[in-house]
């Protein structure tokens, strides 16, 4: 890891904006997110529906509509990706950086047989020769856990039941041997006992192949045992950012906490009360010149409504040295909140 | 077949306060033909339930087990294949409603109302949301009284959280998701029912929200004297409203009893495996109670003896031949296995 932050990271990302032109006029998707991601770590994305988690994956994977206007800058291994797509240079799309989407069927064509699929991409981007390409595939799909490979490189994307289908996507997102894996609620539409198994792999294969990974989710959950890092997004912009044990050990986004609150504990008895998150999440049109979260948040002042927060270093606080900062914690809040989850005030 | 039986069922000498009570339910659909036989899907099988009055039952499951089935055979909808579904058994107002058709079923039908996942398409997008809200009342009640069938619609838009004369001018559309799940919610509760069943409520809603309307529920439990059922795969979700919760798979019942108590003791392997995938695992199952394989079986030739011998670490010869019965093994405590970890 050392050797890897001396040389900076895989993935910086400066100041990234997304504004679609839609016929309501523009709509902010994403606003001012900068985060690093370091080689061989996993970086979990946490945020509700619309909060501009995908589209932030799409802006890295270049998968943006032409009506999308893209501000900032992204660099991946010393390259501009911003120029490189704008150069029309598509090579590595696809091959240093992949993308799992959460329906399978987004990356899968259903007229093929899998192996083909596989075999396709091993052509296609690394020149493989038909008979290698099959091979590797085989050896893809027997790596991703599927049982019966050989049957089912013969087989038709329907003929596999969800969990099947996402780990041939896995498989396809591997074959070029990815430094960056992208994966967009890989789970979500699947059963628990199928998320576990998908996510423990995603993981396995993260080690195995020492790739990094950005795993977007809406379930804090999914990334407390799985990220290195947390970002949290609320209405297109980062709340907060930490290495996780700091993220959950230390929070200190509004936000966050009222997230991590208010969603149910599976240890808490019957009939806990809940502490529920008044209103709504903010609609992309309403992003404006203030905390997206002040319209439900309880420690709201004035001047929450004065201007966006910054995304700032989150002092140490008692713990730490008079004044110390963390250098990974970071939050979006001009009201400083105590660890406990109340107000200094 | 895995997990029929009817111990977990509370004997009527001792509960006179059970409102309904599902007797061997079974729900099959034809699924045609394969090597000129008739095939169907066993999508219940033999289920038995009953729920006292102010109780809620979660019911949890992987999708597909047959949750959503269960709950639309309870208000027939359809009727089921075979069992019996008997609100407030035992007592001089019992109704068997797998009997009844036409006007006598219409007659029960207020007393259980349902909401569903899916909150804005489950509203008609073309009538004001008051009006939805009041249109079985209007329809039902036999009260005439215009008047007072609007103050009641009002009483509980309010109860709900929705301003009525906000809810006069606009239609389901203009409502955000949990806005239009307070309104399905308005528009079962002011038919005045008993039971309200609950399939999947929150499911679609983003977390911010889910509480709002879990709290809700709970509120309008209290005040209105509700029965809950309350169908979910989230098991934290389950957890935190139900008072007894039943574990499903693949068209029977697992394993059934106090939430807590199941919780904190799970007893069937199939619970197990639910209780250590969840994202954050509870504390009360190994990690390694996970590893199971993926494939679950086809319901139109479910697996013999045990349903879930196919995937269950600790099956046996015997979980082949011989389904498991629900027996007790706490106090309200009830599990359909031949080796359950108790
Ligand atoms: N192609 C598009 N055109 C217009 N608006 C879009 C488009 N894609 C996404 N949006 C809007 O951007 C916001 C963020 O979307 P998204 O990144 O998909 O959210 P999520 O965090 O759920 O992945 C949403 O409000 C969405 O409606
Ligand atoms: N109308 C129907 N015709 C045929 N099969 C059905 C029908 N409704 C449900 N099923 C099947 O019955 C099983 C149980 O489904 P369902 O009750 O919807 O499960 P759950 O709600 O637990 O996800 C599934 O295999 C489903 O495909
Ligand atoms: S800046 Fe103000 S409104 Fe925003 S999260 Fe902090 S306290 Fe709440
Ligand atoms: S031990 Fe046997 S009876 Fe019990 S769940 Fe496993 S397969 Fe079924
Ligand atoms: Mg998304
Ligand atoms: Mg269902």
């Amino acid at each position: 890891m050392s050797t890897a932050s001396a040389a900076g990271p895989l993935l910086s990302v400066q100041d990234l904006g997304v504004t679609f032109g839609t016929a309501d006029g523009p709509v902010r998707a994403v606003d001012g997110v900068s985060f690093d991601l370091t080689e061989g770590r996993t970086l979990g994305i946490v945020g509700e529906s619309g909060s501009g988690k995908s589209v932030t994956a799409k802006a890295l994977m270049n998968l943006l509509p032409s009506y999308a206007e893209v501000e900032g800058s992204i660099t991946f291994g010393g390259r501009d990706l911003r120029a490189l797509a704008a150069a029309r240079e598509r090579h590595f799309w696809g091959v240093e950086l992949t993308m799992v989407f959460q329906d399978p069927m987004t990356s899968l064509n259903p007229v093929k047989r899998i192996g083909e699929q596989i075999a396709e991409c091993l052509r296609v981007h690394l020149g493989r020769s038909r008979k290698v390409a099959t091979a590797e595939a085989l050896d893809l799909l027997e790596r991703v856990g599927i049982p019966e490979p050989r049957k089912r490189l013969r087989q038709y994307p329907h003929e596999l039941s969800g969990g099947l289908r996402q780990r041939v996507v896995i498989a396809m997102a591997l074959a070029c041997g990815p430094r960056l894996l992208i994966a967009d609620e890989p789970t979500t539409a699947l059963d628990v006992t199928v998320q576990k198994h998908i996510l423990d792999l995603l993981d396995d294969l993260r080690r195995e192949r020492a790739m990094s990974m950005i795993l977007i989710t809406h379930d804090l959950g999914v990334v407390k045992g799985r990220a290195d890092d947390v970002m949290v997004m609320y209405g297109g912009r980062t709340m907060e950012s930490a290495e996780t044990p700091t993220l959950f050990g230390r929070m200190h986004h509004p936000y966050t906490r009222a997230l991590l609150e208010t969603i149910p504990r599976i240890d808490a008895p019957a009939h806990t009360r809940l502490v529920p998150i008044p209103g709504r999440p903010p609609s992309p049109a309403e992003v404006g010149r203030s905390c997206p979260f002040a319209a439900r948040c309880r420690h709201r002042i004035d001047d929450c409504l004065d201007g966006v927060p910054p995304l700032v270093p989150v002092p140490v606080g008692a713990a730490g040295a008079e004044g110390a900062e963390d250098a990974s914690h970071h939050s979006a809040c001009i009201v400083s909140v105590g660890s406990d989850g109340r107000g200094d005030s | 077949m895995a997990g029929s039986g009817t111990d977990h069922l509370r004997d009527p000498a001792a509960h006179d306060d059970v409102v309904l009570r599902v007797e061997h339910l079974v729900q099959e659909f034809p699924a045609g033909r394969s090597g000129g036989r008739r095939q169907v899907v066993h999508a219940v099988s033999d289920v038995s339930l009953d729920v006292r009055r102010g109780e809620t039952l979660g019911i949890v499951g992987e999708s597909g087990c047959g949750k959503s089935t269960t709950a639309r055979a309870l208000v027939q909808l359809p009727p089921p294949t075979s069992g019996r579904v008997v609100l407030d058994p035992g007592a001089a107002t019992e109704v068997e409603m797998v009997a009844l058709s036409g006007s006598a079923l219409r007659a029960v039908r207020p007393r259980m109302q349902m909401i569903f996942q899916d909150p804005i398409s489950s509203l008609n997008p073309r009538r004001s949301v008051r009006d939805i809200v009041g249109e079985g009342l209007a329809i039902w009640s036999k009260a005439s009284d215009g008047l007072h069938q609007q103050a009641r619609v009002d009483e509980v838009l309010e109860a709900v959280g929705i301003d009525p004369e906000v809810a006069a001018t606009r239609r389901p559309h203009q409502f955000s998701g949990g806005q239009c799940q307070r309104i399905s919610i308005a528009r079962a509760v002011v038919m005045d029912p008993e039971i309200l069943i609950c399939d999947e409520p929150v499911s679609a809603l983003d977390v911010s929200v889910q509480a709002q309307i879990l709290n809700l529920l709970e509120d309008m439990k209290e005040r209105y004297g509700l029965t809950l059922v309350f169908i979910s795969h989230d098991l934290s979700v389950v957890r935190n409203v139900s008072d007894r919760v039943a574990v499903m798979y693949l068209g029977k019942l697992c394993e059934v009893g106090d939430a807590d108590a199941l919780y904190e003791r799970p007893a069937h392997p199939y619970t197990r495996v639910l209780l250590a995938s969840a994202p954050e695992p509870a504390p009360t199952v190994d990690p390694s109670d996970a590893d199971i394989g993926d494939e679950i079986p086809s319901p139109i030739d479910p697996p013999s003896g045990c349903r879930f011998r196919t995937r269950c670490p600790r099956a046996t010869d015997r979980c082949a031949s011989e389904e498991p019965v629900m027996r007790q093994v706490g106090d309200d405590h009830f599990v359909a296995c031949h080796f359950p970890s108790i």
